[in-house]
């Protein structure tokens, strides 16, 4: 299995570890990420306003160079992620946008969002299946108390994401049991943390991070695991009483023995 | 622009239709920065539709915005409110000097750990 990747720009600088570790278990388990020559930014939020097409524009020719290789893109980052799959949706979806972008691109064939997004999880749930993950791990994180972070951005809105549902969501929980951990519920799993504010209302972070956090550890969580490196470092830094806060890909890379 | 086409022109470009909320404040009920939100956004939805934009340009909650998409999910009549807000944020920054973040108060924002989404996301957000 190979696939189109786009890491993003903060999985080559801080969340280095996430990269890392994702190609190490990809190649452990069989699959192979092949990484989009001369990617650009996906801009970490996606433009809701509906005539904004230059910030589109990255995502586009992303997903055309995976068409144009004949794959599906495959992403990590859960801002990627989301950008990335909800321009896809405007493409396949709405005319107005996909014939302001494809008059600016002025592509050979035009592009109207044929590319299939994945994110990294989907991969592991539905092309490597979970019971295998199961079946490959060496060092299982038996006994330990996982927190699944899905955070905002990795599952809403439902229907245009489409991973899993957003208000009940499974997958974390059910990557961490196959992993041999437990996974723990707790209220806050799905509410944003407030990361994007960090640079111009630090005190809304810290409030919103610390809520998070202190809601998973009354609910007996010792980690958290989270695929968005805001994310991360938002609980980290900002929260009051931290915990701490792995990629669930280092958790993955950790229990099949990797390291 | 004078307020009556600038509140069309806010619903034009945010893709969403104020006109179906039915008031029941879910979306506020919901949201994770309702105490950082000036307005609260079943409010916001119900002052776009009265064409109250002067006040929604001059509030502090397009900025405390999560864009975290609760409401959005929560909406029972798919209202969006997130897109109206955003809307709203746009007007105001895409007008001339009107940047929210200005690029030179970035540096002294940054620490050792924050990564670069960080940054590209205030830009986003903030910025044209
Ligand atoms: S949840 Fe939807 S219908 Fe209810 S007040 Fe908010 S926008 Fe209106
Ligand atoms: S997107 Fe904004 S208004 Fe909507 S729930 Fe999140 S923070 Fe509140």
């Amino acid at each position: 299995m190979e696939f189109s990747y786009f890491p993003g720009c903060t999985l080559k600088t801080k969340g280095k570890e996430l990269d890392i570790s994702a190609r190490a278990c990809a190649q452990a388990l069989g699959f192979t990420l092949d990484e989009l020559k001369d990617w650009q930014c996906c801009g970490a939020v996606y433009p809701q306003a509906t005539d904004e097409i230059a910030t589109r524009l990255s995502s586009v020719r992303a997903l055309v160079a995976a068409r144009d290789k004949g794959q599906e893109l495959v992403t990590l980052c859960s801002a990627c992620h989301h950008v990335i799959k909800r321009v896809n949706g405007d493409l396949a979806n709405r005319e107005d946008i996909r014939s302001k972008v494809n008059a600016y691109l002025k592509l050979d064939t035009p592009y109207e969002g044929e590319t299939s997004v994945l994110h990294y999880l989907e991969v592991l749930r539905d092309r490597v299946g979970f019971d295998n993950i199961a079946a490959a791990v060496k060092n299982p994180l038996t006994g330990k108390k996982i927190g699944a972070y899905y955070g905002c951005l990795l599952l809403r809105p439902g229907k245009e994401m489409q991973m899993d549902d957003p208000e009940n969501p499974t997958i974390l929980e059910d990557f961490i049991r196959a992993l041999g951990a437990d996974p723990v519920y707790y209220a806050q799993r799905n509410e944003c943390c407030g990361g994007y504010q960090t640079l111009e209302n630090k005190p809304q972070a810290q409030k919103r991070a610390t809520s998070v956090v202190d809601n998973a550890a009354a609910c007996g969580a010792e980690m958290l695991i989270t695929a968005c490196p805001l994310c991360l470092y938002n609980l980290t830094q900002n929260a009051e009483n931290p915990l701490p806060v792995k990629y669930f890909t280092e958790l993955l890379a950790q229990a099949l023995g990797l390291e | 622009m004078e307020t009556k086409n600038l509140t069309q022109e806010v619903i034009r470009i945010s893709g969403a239709n104020p006109k179906k909320c039915m008031k029941c404040g879910k979306c506020t009920a919901t949201c994770p920065a309702f105490d950082q939100m000036d307005i609260h956004p079943h409010q916001f939805v119900d002052m776009v539709i009265n064409g109250r934009l002067e006040e929604l340009l001059n509030s502090r909650g397009i900025y405390n915005c999560l864009s975290c998409f609760a409401c959005m999910e929560r909406c029972p009549r798919s209202v969006e409110p997130a897109r109206l807000i955003e809307a709203v944020r746009m007007a105001v920054v895409r007008q001339k000097e009107n940047n929210h973040l200005k690029p030179d108060a970035i540096p002294a924002l940054l620490d050792d750990e924050l990564p670069q989404q960080a940054i590209t996301s205030a830009l986003r957000k903030y910025m044209k």
